[in-house]
């Protein structure tokens, strides 16, 4: 469980740090976007040396963005090895049966390599530079306009913020579960799949108990600090749009144009 | 079972920017069938060192050595669970445990895992509901039914049936009314008494470590700050103010009475109110002699 760095927020004071939290997830997500413009190596190069950057930018360690990679490698080699066993293509390397390994199989799995690379590193890095408090009240700001779709946006975000805000005691609880259940002799990640599945039991159940009594503990405390769901409600923590985050935007629009330029005049064979 | 450090240092999650060094340099011994209490501040690596006796953690330098076996960094226990089985821990809030159907069934579970027959589990879990005092038409019940105090002692009941020769509490009172909380302190000294236990109390209360330990452990900052017999260290009030612990209040009242009177009071387990009839009938005494 340590081990996860997707989702964490690392301390500090970069630029990136600094910048405003809608302004960081609008261009997360749109980067996301942005990168199924690219198609040739010219534009992943651009897309890559960008990812890079964004990356120096945050102070964080090289390493440890490698590691928040880490868990998601097997899925993501999975991926790449269907794509290259079986696209058919340009030139022919190996031809067995319905498994053929070709030129554009090969390349293909490249960018599909790279492209969950870069779509991990970017999201960390929003992660990694953002207050999970800060990205809720991001969420939230971003998705009022739903709101006249009668989408409770106020009460998702609220939601939201409170499993983000349980994830780590619900985590240290596991922990103590686990603890207590293996000082009573369980041994976890032994045995048969059916052993191990219910060596689950002792553990799932201590924790579903204890999440109802919480739920109903805490909707009694916010019940008596005067919270009804639907009302109009002030905001504590208020967000500021100063030139940088307009600057962020922008840098996206820049990239895009690149982008989009690349794809028809630069690009190999155009 | 004696139980010996030597040394021994444990950081969580090494070699990462979250890298915490919980212990270090922690060295003591306690011989079997010892009362020891270890005391300390929050965060001064009491619950990580507990952690150390049953094997949930190794040490990451140093040596630790519970009866025959060792627990060092390079080298993984074969025995573990035999190990688990003779040393109970109960946990902080324990009663977040029990997940069983019946009380009966959650008890059973520990002796259960480490493959004791069911005659022998019946007759166990008749022994520890006596210990821990509680009824036996609870036993068919859903231990979610029961009240908090209940829920603790079915918890409690189920490390005891393990029968282990080495009994750990971490805080074992902590959120119970001060009736409970002396009902299973004294239940707990009886036991260590009866069988013979050694039992390592982990605790906030420096009343409790006075009253029921035989040698007493502070820890600060993930090291040992002192350690000795209870009424030996708890009276040395600079140094235990230095790290943050108080006295207990009959050392306190002894110190105010010898402030007031001149004279010193011998403690020897008493209650406050002992202490204070003690007072009183010396201060009678010397007024009569006048």
């Amino acid at each position: 469980m340590n081990k996860l760095i997707l989702g964490r927020y690392f301390p500090g004071d970069s630029w990136l740090h600094r910048l405003d939290p809608r302004a960081k997830l609008l261009a997360g997500v749109y980067f996301i976007f942005v990168l199924f413009l690219a198609n040739n190596w010219e534009t992943y190069l651009v897309l890559g040396l960008f990812t890079f950057a964004v990356m120096r930018l945050s102070d964080v360690k090289f390493g440890i963005y490698l590691r928040g990679v880490r868990p998601l490698i097997w899925l993501i080699l999975f991926t790449v090895f269907l794509q290259i066993l079986f696209t058919a293509g340009g030139e022919i390397y190996l031809d067995w049966g319905p498994i053929t390994i070709s030129e554009f199989g090969l390349i293909n799995g490249v960018y599909i390599f790279c492209r969950f690379v870069m779509i991990i590193f970017i999201s960390t890095v929003i992660t990694l530079t953002t207050k999970p408090i800060d990205l809720t009240d991001a969420i939230n700001i971003l998705l009022r306009p739903l709101q006249k779709l009668r989408i409770p946006v106020d009460e998702l975000s609220l939601m939201l913020s409170i499993s983000l805000r349980f994830i780590p005691n619900l985590l240290d609880e596991t922990q103590k579960v686990m603890d207590a259940q293996r000082a009573r002799g369980t041994e976890f990640g032994e045995g048969s799949l059916f052993r191990q599945m219910k060596t689950l039991v002792p553990i799932f159940l201590p924790l579903f108990v204890s999440s109802l009594n919480r739920a109903e503990d805490m909707a009694n405390a916010m019940e008596v600090r005067g919270y009804q769901s639907g009302e109009k409600r002030s905001i504590f923590r208020q967000l500021y749009w100063r030139r940088r985050d307009t600057l962020s935007l922008f840098i996206m629009i820049l990239l895009t144009t690149l982008l989009i330029w690349l794809r028809t005049e630069g690009g190999i064979g155009h | 079972m004696d139980i010996s450090f030597e040394n021994v240092a444990y950081t969580y999650q090494p070699k990462t920017p979250f890298e915490h060094r919980a212990i270090h340099d922690l060295s003591f011994q306690v011989s079997s069938g010892t009362f020891v209490a270890i005391v300390g501040h929050t965060g001064s690596g009491k619950s990580t060192l507990i952690q150390h006796l049953n094997g949930l953690l190794r040490p990451t330098q140093g040596q630790v050595t519970i009866g025959d076996y060792q627990l060092s960094s390079d080298k993984k226990l074969k025995e573990m669970k035999e190990l688990r089985r003779r040393v109970g821990v109960v946990f902080q809030y324990p009663e977040h445990q029990l997940f069983e159907e019946t009380v009966a069934k959650d008890i059973a579970f520990g002796p259960a895992n480490f493959g004791v027959d069911q005659a022998e589990i019946k007759k166990r879990t008749y022994e520890v509901i006596q210990a821990v005092q509680i009824p036996e038409d609870l036993l068919e019940r859903s231990p979610f039914d029961l009240s908090g105090g209940q829920m603790r002692r079915v918890a409690i009941a189920g490390v005891l049936a393990m029968e282990p020769e080495v009994l750990v509490l971490d805080e074992p009172t902590a959120g119970l009314d001060p009736r409970g909380q002396k009902d299973i302190m004294d239940m707990f000294y009886r036991l260590h008494q009866e069988k013979n236990l050694t039992t390592v109390l982990v605790t906030h209360s420096m009343e409790d470590a006075l009253h029921y330990a035989d040698h007493v452990i502070i820890l600060d900052h993930g090291t040992k700050y002192m350690e000795g017999k209870p009424a030996e260290v708890f009276v040395k009030k600079e140094e235990l103010n230095k790290v943050q612990l108080d006295l207990p209040e009959v050392i306190q009242f002894i110190f105010k009475v010898e402030e007031k009177f001149g004279f010193r009071l011998t403690y020897r387990g008493q209650e406050l109110s002992e202490l204070a009839q003690e007072l009183k009938e010396l201060i009678r005494g010397a007024d009569n002699h006048e």
